[in-house]
């Protein structure tokens, strides 16, 4: 698959301008954040608490997020790709629409349903005292709400391009159902299952609107390093800048981890 | 026949529109010059419904205007403006940030103060966990929400704790008063320090329990032109406005008090 055994393409001129422009669209954005990052005061700032707080936290939060959706979503890519239960259509649209929504309604429909006065947010604070928003666990939530479609589509996609005769082959020599999923399907479906949890990590990392208008912003707690940026912007432009730097960097680690999927031909 | 009826009318129309709008400057002789296009003004949020309805008069006497507002936390808007945001005009809710703004060569003009605000104490309606007072704040039951210490409003709301020698835990910093106003109005905190504006804003949705006068802090809203304004005539326009009797009205049916 060499660049040399494809026939050459003569390139309009026009096509040959918009695409570079559209290059330097996409990268001096880049570029710019990178000219501005303190490198040299990176040590000291990595060290500041605010900068350490908010990393801490969206590790925690992000990587909390992604166990939920790969509990939850994985289970429920397998029911989308494999069985066909009455409106099977409407709750795949429903799973995915968090990808298309803006996510600050992401936000405001949780706090509308998970928040003190909202359908079921009422109910769990009138049995138990507690409530999500301003939580951790609220940031999770709103992480979770957003990223999960992200894996659940590429699971899906995985269970329905795999081979299914392996899967028939393991039933005709007698695996339970349970074996066969756990020995046949997941190992198959290993590569999209990765991919997909990349994804979703890298989505609730940069998790900002569903978050700061369903969990607040409190360092330490609810401030994640998207909310971080934005604050610190106001008022420690270089720990704004840092932050966004290594945003940029473990979204460039992660396609680089994806690289078959989206940095192919 | 229709046709050319409808073209003739139209021609009348548009040369009877021509002909007033040149008369009009003579005519109203507002500030003597005339105004026209786009006037762009970076408001603090507290200033909102207020300015919104200035706007409206605004618009009413330069009828070849449209004021384009963009509302958000001061602190906010002053980042933005000495980033070059293109604005005409930038109403602060503290002094601070106009002085940031101004020492940055921001500012065009002196600012002036327009208005003033005190802070409040917004509840849910009924006040059921009866706040009385910032040391009922203290009161770990009791959810907190304030503004970011970078914003006025958070900064105000500091000074009045510790004024009152009170230490809470606020359960949430949001980025403008606002916020931690919707915050209470939504039911989701049960208390949040505002404007006495933003309670009056809210209409019934939160209550509003007064702070002390000798620990509250007021508030200055000043405002001024800016450096680079695309339009500096509309910009000035509007800060004549500002100060008028007509404005001053408006504010101070908004909760706010006038200089």
């Amino acid at each position: 698959m060499s660049a040399s055994d494809e026939p050459r393409t003569a390139v309009p001129a026009g096509v040959g301008v918009l695409g570079a422009l559209g290059v330097v669209l996409l990268t001096l954005p880049l570029i710019g954040l990178a000219s501005r990052t303190p490198w040299a005061d990176i040590p000291r700032l990595l060290r500041e608490p605010s900068v350490l707080q908010a990393v801490r936290l969206s590790l925690v939060a992000s990587l909390s997020a992604l166990a939920l959706s790969t509990v939850l979503g994985v289970p429920l890519a397998w029911l989308l790709a494999r069985t066909d239960f009455p409106g099977r259509r409407l709750v795949r649209a429903l799973a995915v629409l968090p990808m298309v929504l803006p996510p600050v309604v992401g936000g405001v429909a949780l706090l509308l349903a998970f928040g003190r006065r909202g359908l079921f947010g009422q109910v769990l604070f009138e049995l138990t005292g507690w409530s999500l928003p301003f939580t951790t666990a609220g940031v999770v939530l709103a992480e979770t709400f957003v990223a999960m479609p992200f894996l659940l589509v590429t699971v899906e996609s995985g269970l329905r391009s795999m081979d299914r005769r392996y899967e028939e082959a393991a039933a005709t020599l007698g695996a339970s159902r349970w074996t066969i999923l756990r020995t046949v399907t997941l190992p198959l479906t290993a590569p999209s299952l990765t991919g997909g949890m990349a994804l979703c990590w890298a989505r609730a990392l940069g998790e900002f609107g569903a978050t700061i208008s369903f969990a607040g912003n409190l360092p330490g707690r609810t401030q994640t390093m998207p909310l971080a940026v934005y604050l610190e912007l106001e008022s420690n432009p270089p720990a704004a800048y840092l932050l966004s730097f290594l945003l940029l960097a473990i979204s460039v680690a992660v396609l680089i981890a994806l690289r078959d999927r989206y940095l192919g031909q | 026949m229709l046709r050319w009826r409808i073209a003739l009318l139209a021609l009348t129309v548009a040369a009877t529109a021509c002909a007033h709008s040149q008369a009009q400057p003579s005519g109203t002789g507002d500030a003597g010059s005339a105004v026209s296009g786009d006037v762009t003004v970076f408001a603090a949020a507290s200033l909102m419904e207020a300015f919104e309805q200035i706007g409206q008069v605004f618009e009413t006497r330069h009828p070849d205007t449209t004021v384009r507002f963009n509302f958000a936390g001061s602190q906010r808007l002053a980042t933005q403006i000495t980033q070059g945001a293109p604005a005409d005009v930038f109403a602060s809710a503290d002094t601070i940030l106009m002085d940031a703004v101004a020492s940055a060569g921001g500012a065009a003009s002196d600012a002036e103060i327009f208005a003033g605000n005190v802070l409040q104490i917004a509840v849910e309606p009924g006040n059921p966990r009866n706040v009385a007072g910032l040391e009922d704040l203290a009161n770990t039951d009791v959810t907190v929400v304030l503004a970011a210490e970078e914003v006025p409003a958070g900064r105000y709301a500091r000074g009045a704790l510790d004024a009152a020698g009170v230490t809470i835990a606020p359960v949430s910093l949001e980025t403008d008063v606002r916020a931690v106003l919707s915050k209470v109005s939504l039911g989701e905190a049960d208390a949040g320090i505002v404007y006495a504006s933003d309670v009056v804003a809210a209409g019934g949705a939160v209550h509003g329990v007064e702070i002390a006068s000798d620990r509250n802090t007021a508030a200055d809203y000043p405002a001024a032109l800016l450096e680079g304004a695309p339009n500096p005539e509309g910009g000035r326009a509007f800060l004549e406005l500002l100060t008028s009797p007509a404005a001053r009205r408006i504010l101070q049916d908004a909760g706010f008090s006038v200089p």
